[in-house]
């Protein structure tokens, strides 16, 4: 599958989830099965880099998810 | 002080140093400012830090709160948000960031490097360090949010240094003093550290794994950076052939002309040193002997343990045919309870470009990426899928060395396709020669 396809997948996918706002890596690589973990990794941190994605991490742990969606800059005054 | 910590003052009064103390000092060094520094934080962070810790202790809960979106561009490590819940009482700390810093290899630093790194941290950050984490990083505690791209453009522009690894990502990779001090380095830790370093930065700043992957590199099996308590991955040194003696300087030992173990035991009199009680009889593997005045060590029993060596370094030198022994599944009790690591390849020549074990160590990513579970750490993956399972994804025939000990690990089993005849049988066949 090509990378922009890819995306819009992501993207989709995770507009479509309720509750949570954040996620393991490893949710991605369910979410684009035929393709390898690796692959799917390096898109994902494109995808931060280009803005689209952004990670949360408790130091220990890395969870991802939209820019900007759930409880995120506002509420860790970071506007 | 701004806050009376009368519960936190306790911890100073006991024989040891305290950082209650520490922290007192570093308060009133900002609040007078002598060198007259711009302070880019609040000047009195160290005391809204001690009135917050007050708090915590009077209330017997944390009012941090930990995580976050911060970092710095590209980057998915080596920043760890944390905030506050009380930011009206303690604003000096509603933003208090950790900012992890790469440690030279080796740890070796130059007091004007250091000084470099502080004054940065003073300026920028809350002058509190920690030296060193337990990864082994430099960690710098307490900085805000509009700090952290500042100090990342110095720390790589002016001190030619970068950030370390957190969260779900390579770690960053540590290693011991190595060949460049310590003649029972089997091989150039440094090296080996600064290459691996370099080759996989994508999987130290950008989250790669379903949660941390450590690094470690001890030159030989005194594990003086604990590799193998601690590290995902250890490589440590070890020979191949045997451990050189040297008659005469064990005559020396023996005589009492050097003092054993380098002189590192001499705080009291031991009194004369005894070979047999010392040495031989402490061997695990009972692999020595001294009769005649002659020291003989059987070196296909030698389990590398380095007692005898540590206690006669003059006569006792490590072999010549050197590499390393890479061992997996270390870890610290968060989950499964703590884990050693086991030995995967028990030697490997540790020579540039490393290409042998970059092969080991990116085959057990691709197994640990795909079939990990998130938060699980390779030790804990290896408990679930089995042993075997490692070797099958790393190409790697099992071995004697594998086993720890006869009976006590059976994990590796023959498949059907390795038995001439698979596991089915004619029972009619069977029955002609066994009877029911």
């Amino acid at each position: 599958m090509d990378k922009e396809a890819l995306k819009k997948i992501i993207v989709e996918t995770l507009e479509g989830k309720k509750g949570k706002s954040k996620f393991y890596l490893k949710d991605f690589y369910a979410m684009a099965p035929d393709e390898k973990p690796r692959d799917v990794k390096n898109l994902v941190n494109q995808m931060v880099g280009e803005g689209i994605l952004e990670y949360w991490s408790s130091g220990s742990t890395t969870l991802i998810g939209l820019k900007g969606a759930g409880k995120q800059a506002h509420a860790e005054d970071e506007d | 002080m701004k806050h009376k910590t009368p519960l936190l003052d306790q911890l100073e009064s006991g024989p040891w140093p305290s950082f209650v103390s520490d922290l007192k000092q570093e308060a009133e060094v900002r609040a007078k400012n002598v060198k007259g520094i711009e302070y880019q934080i609040p000047t009195d962070v160290c005391e809204d830090l001690l009135g917050i810790l007050e708090l915590s202790f009077k209330h017997g809960r944390t009012h941090w709160k930990h995580g976050g979106i911060v970092g710095v561009f590209g980057y998915g490590g080596g920043v760890i948000g944390r905030y506050c819940d009380q930011p009206e009482t303690f604003p000096g700390v509603a933003h208090f960031h950790t900012i992890r810093v790469s440690q030279p290899a080796g740890k070796f630093y130059t007091s004007a490097y250091l000084k470099q790194l502080c004054d940065l941290w003073e300026l920028r950050g809350s002058g509190i360090t920690n030296m060193h984490g337990s990864t082994g990083d430099i960690i710098w505690i307490g900085t805000t949010t509009p700090q952290i791209e500042e100090i990342f453009y110095e720390l790589t522009h002016n001190l030619n240094q970068d950030l370390g690894g957190s969260g779900s990502n390579l770690r960053t990779p540590s290693d011991c003093i190595g060949q460049a001090r310590c003649e029972y380095a089997c091989y150039d830790t440094q090296n080996l550290c600064h290459t691996l370093t370099n080759d996989y930065q994508d999987e130290l700043h950008r989250p790669a794994f379903p949660y941390k992957f450590k690094f470690k590199f001890d030159g030989c099996p005194n594990c003086c950076v604990a590799s193998i308590a601690r590290a995902d991955m250890s490589f440590i040194g070890t020979w191949h052939d045997d451990i050189r003696i040297d008659q005469k300087e064990v005559k020396g030992y023996v005589g009492g002309e050097y003092v054993p173990n380098a002189g590192a035991h001499s705080g009291r009199d031991w009194g004369k040193f005894d070979i047999q009680k010392e040495v031989i009889n402490l061997c695990p593997t009972g692999c020595m002997r001294f009769e005649g005045g002659k020291l003989e060590i059987n070196n296909r029993e030698c389990t590398r343990c380095m007692h005898c060596i540590n206690v006669m370094p003059r006569a006792l030198r490590i072999g010549n045919e050197r590499g390393l022994s890479i061992f997996v599944g270390a870890k610290a009790p968060i989950l499964d309870g703590a884990q050693m690591g086991s030995l995967l390849v028990p030697f490997v020549k540790a020579e540039e470009p490393y290409d042998e074990i970059k092969e080991v160590i990116e085959a057990v990513w691709d197994w640990w990426m795909e079939e990990g579970k998130n938060r699980e750490r390779l030790g804990e993956l290896i408990k679930r899928q089995g042993f075997q399972k490692l070797l099958e994804m790393t190409n790697i025939e099992p071995m004697p060395q594998h086993v720890k000990e006869p009976r006590s690990n059976p994990y590796i089993f023959w498949k059907e396709e390795e038995v001439e005849g698979g596991f089915s049988r004619d029972i009619n066949e069977f029955r002609k020669y066994h009877q029911r």
